[in-house]
């Protein structure tokens, strides 16, 4: 993987990765964030996992990434149950992108693309062609590379953790509400764009939003989540026709209006 | 472990000049002491044998530890001091060949009496007595609305106030510890109106006071005499007989003569001992800037010794307490706990452990140093987003990684801040080093306020307040240089 240089777009050149939560639950003190919930997301498909607050769809996505460890039940990452030991191998295959990009305050854009890649011990070169390469993908200026966190706009923030995730060309994405922070206009124009890098990169992505239209935007599979259970896993057709119950329905209502009022 | 500086000091000396040793002699921190500590020091050196004076190192307890440690060779004593304070089980009335064979076993030879006893009395303003009519200590039982300030140390001892109170029956409820330099001019402007006095004090005659006869015969009698290790016996037999010499040469009205020139008409207790042994003075010392720049060496090295050791302690220790967080309060309570010893109290913990001097100091400062560093080292990691946290986490980077390049930057500021905090707080405590011997700008302090000179305490007082301010500065530059641009425009955010 270390020899893989400056592949945007290799989708047949290395395999994505497959997860699956088999019969998972976790609990939070008293709250069951996750409850007995098997989910799996085929290499290199698309799904969105939707839900109110509180649903569990962050807890499901950070259990994929050993950010958070399941009481009962077990992650799968190609077949494989995952251990400890192989965590940080995993994460530094997966690009994770949270709602205002984590970003380190106390470096530029370069710096914080750069922190993997030198630990990995890429040289400087290489390091800097594979940032110029990602402006270009998520349409920023080199000039960004320079700046701080705190010198961008909440949009171009977005943009930078995107980057930084897609840095060593990881063979999966994982994005918890990565438009969540932004104004109308900017989350309107970031769907089209990870629309476009989602299919251009043919990597396994899982996203985690609360918006229905912009999880069905973004993906063909949306699985909805409440109290910590899968309620219903399909495409948008599904949800719209066959609702699993009133609570389904009502989302997809509540949903239906959202982005005609946003147009 | 316990005596490693001096065993390191011993190790770099050793090549060649073992025998070569200079006798270290040790004086209390008042006028007397030193006097006495620099007739044996003017003594040893018109006799060839070489000495060291170490001045000034604070009450009996420091003195009588550091000669049982070997830290100081000679000092001188009162035998009042001895049987009350020193020895256990000891006729109150012993005379020094009793004591000789007490302190025998504990390798301290004594010599015979200097001449004059420097017993403790109590003093008032004479126009007072005379119109209350007081005379006797006795007569004090009368006045019960009598006002006493009484040197801290007098407040305190077997032989001092407890036990005087009980001899007498004194009903005096009014009763403060002061310093004992101070307590003069308090009874002299009439803020208190008893306080005790040393018989051989040049003062009693300069303010007029009257001495109180001790009419129960309860205070000991406190023949001055030197103590020193009988190793000395051995290896400078020569530093003994300079000793022997003083022995019965100083009077009462010899000493309070001694004592004036000093404390009245601001001689050098060095010359005045020259004189005594007729021999001609030293050279009047360092200049003035010399003499500050060496305090500065000597306080720098503290603080910044003491520092760079607790950095090396404290900063790991803040990051466990962070990650763990038992660790952490068992941690910030040590920490809190070692601060809350009050300073004095901190240097002469450090003595049985390190002697006296340089490193007991360092010590009881790097003690000083550790909470506000750990406490911030912890609050600045604890305070780290989670989200920032996590970010680092789910990049893939192994721990270690992340609080390098992570974790640390992001603490960089509050860190700083402990460290800053702990080395202005250093700057100042260091100026009670001197009192264990370490020097820097607290001897000028003790010695002003030893001779009642203000000239001299602000010679310490101000380079102490310039150097905390300068610390300050200089940390102030250091977080603009370390701390990148990002954070800054966060903060401003």
């Amino acid at each position: 993987m270390a020899t893989r240089v400056s592949d945007v777009s290799g989708p047949e050149a290395h395999p994505a990765i497959a997860f699956a939560l088999e019969r998972a639950g976790k609990r939070f003190g008293t709250v069951q964030a996750l409850h007995d919930v098997s989910l799996e997301f085929a290499a290199g498909t698309t799904t969105a996992l939707i839900g109110s607050s509180g649903s569990g769809k962050s807890t499901a996505l950070r259990l994929l990434l050993g950010l958070e460890w399941p009481d009962q039940g077990c992650v799968r990452v190609d077949g494989r149950p995952l251990e400890r030991a192989r965590v940080l191998a995993l994460r530094r295959r997966v690009g994770y992108v949270i709602q205002d990009g984590g970003l380190f305050p106390h470096l530029t854009v370069s710096g914080n693309l750069a922190l993997l890649p030198r630990h990995l011990r890429w040289d400087r070169e290489r390091i800097r062609e594979r940032a110029h390469e990602l402006t270009t993908l998520t349409h920023l200026p080199p000039s960004v590379l320079a700046r701080y966190p705190a010198e961008l706009s909440g949009g171009q923030r977005q943009r930078v953790a995107l980057m930084r995730a897609l840095m060593p060309d990881p063979d999966a994405l994982l994005l918890d509400e990565p438009l969540g922070a932004l104004d109308p206009v900017v989350r309107h124009e970031l769907q089209d764009e990870l629309k476009a890098i989602f299919r251009r990169l043919g990597k396994t992505v899982v996203v985690v939003t609360h918006d229905l239209a912009e999880a069905a935007w973004l993906a063909p599979r949306l699985v909805l989540l409440r109290d910590g259970a899968v309620l219903q896993d399909g495409g948008l057709a599904d949800f719209r026709e066959r609702p699993a119950d009133a609570f389904v329905t009502r989302f997809v209502e509540a949903g239906r209006r959202l982005p005609e009022r946003a147009r | 472990m316990r005596r490693l500086p001096c065993l390191c000091l011993l190790l770099c000396l050793l090549p060649g000049l073992a025998a070569a040793a200079p006798v270290r002699i040790g004086s209390k921190q008042f006028t007397e002491s030193v006097i006495l500590g620099e007739l044996a020091r003017v003594g040893a050196q018109q006799a060839g044998v070489a000495a060291v004076h170490r001045r000034e190192l604070g009450g009996t307890s420091i003195l009588w530890t550091a000669l049982l440690h070997g830290d100081i060779d000679v000092y001188p004593e009162y035998t009042g001091t001895l049987t009350h304070e020193l020895l256990k089980g000891v006729a109150p009335d012993a005379d020094i060949a009793t004591l000789r064979a007490r302190l025998r076993p504990l390798g301290i030879g004594i010599t015979d009496a200097l001449g004059f006893d420097n017993t403790y009395a109590l003093g008032m303003r004479g126009d007072r007595a005379a119109a209350l009519g007081i005379r006797d200590i006795s007569d004090l039982r009368a006045h019960p609305g009598l006002r006493f300030g009484f040197s801290n140390e007098f407040m305190h001892r077997q032989d001092g106030w407890p036990g005087l109170r009980g001899r007498y029956g004194l009903p005096q409820a009014q009763v403060r510890g002061l310093d004992h330099a101070l307590s003069y001019r308090a009874v002299a402007s009439g803020a208190v109106d008893v306080t005790d006095l040393y018989g051989t004090d040049a003062e009693i005659p300069y303010y007029h006071l009257r001495t109180l006869a001790d009419d129960l015969h309860y205070f000991p009698r406190y023949q001055a005499v030197y103590l020193y290790r009988l190793a000395l016996e051995r290896s400078a037999p020569a530093m003994l007989r300079v000793l022997d010499d003083l022995a019965g040469r100083i009077d009462e009205g010899t000493m309070r003569r001694m004592n004036a020139e000093v404390k009245l008409h601001g001689m050098k207790d060095g010359a005045v001992a020259a004189a005594l042994l007729g021999v001609p003075a030293d050279a009047d010392g360092a200049g003035f800037w010399p003499r500050l720049a060496q305090r500065t060496v000597e306080h720098v090295k503290l603080v910044a010794v003491s520092l760079s050791l607790a950095l090396l302690l404290a900063i790991p220790l803040g990051i466990l307490a962070a990650r763990l967080r038992w660790l952490g309060q068992v941690v910030l309570g040590l920490a809190g706990v070692l601060q809350t010893v009050p300073s004095l109290a901190m240097f002469v913990f450090m003595i049985p452990l390190f002697g006296i001097g340089t490193w007991p100091a360092i010590a009881a400062l790097f003690l000083y140093s550790l909470l506000p560093i750990v406490r911030n080292t912890h609050a600045g990691l604890a305070g780290i987003a989670p989200e920032l946290r996590e970010s680092a986490a789910a990049l893939g980077l192994p721990p270690a990684v992340r609080l390098r390049a992570v974790e640390l930057p992001l603490a960089l500021r509050p860190i700083l801040a402990g460290v800053k905090i702990a080395a202005v707080i250093n700057v100042g405590t260091a100026t009670l080093a001197a009192l264990i011997g370490a020097g820097g700008y607290g001897q000028p302090i003790l010695t002003g306020i030893r001779l009642d000179d203000i000239r001299l305490i602000l010679e310490g007082a101000v380079p102490a307040a310039v150097l905390a301010l300068l610390v300050q500065a200089a940390f102030e530059l250091v977080e603009r240089l370390l701390t990148p641009r990002g954070p800054r425009l966060q903060a401003r955010q």
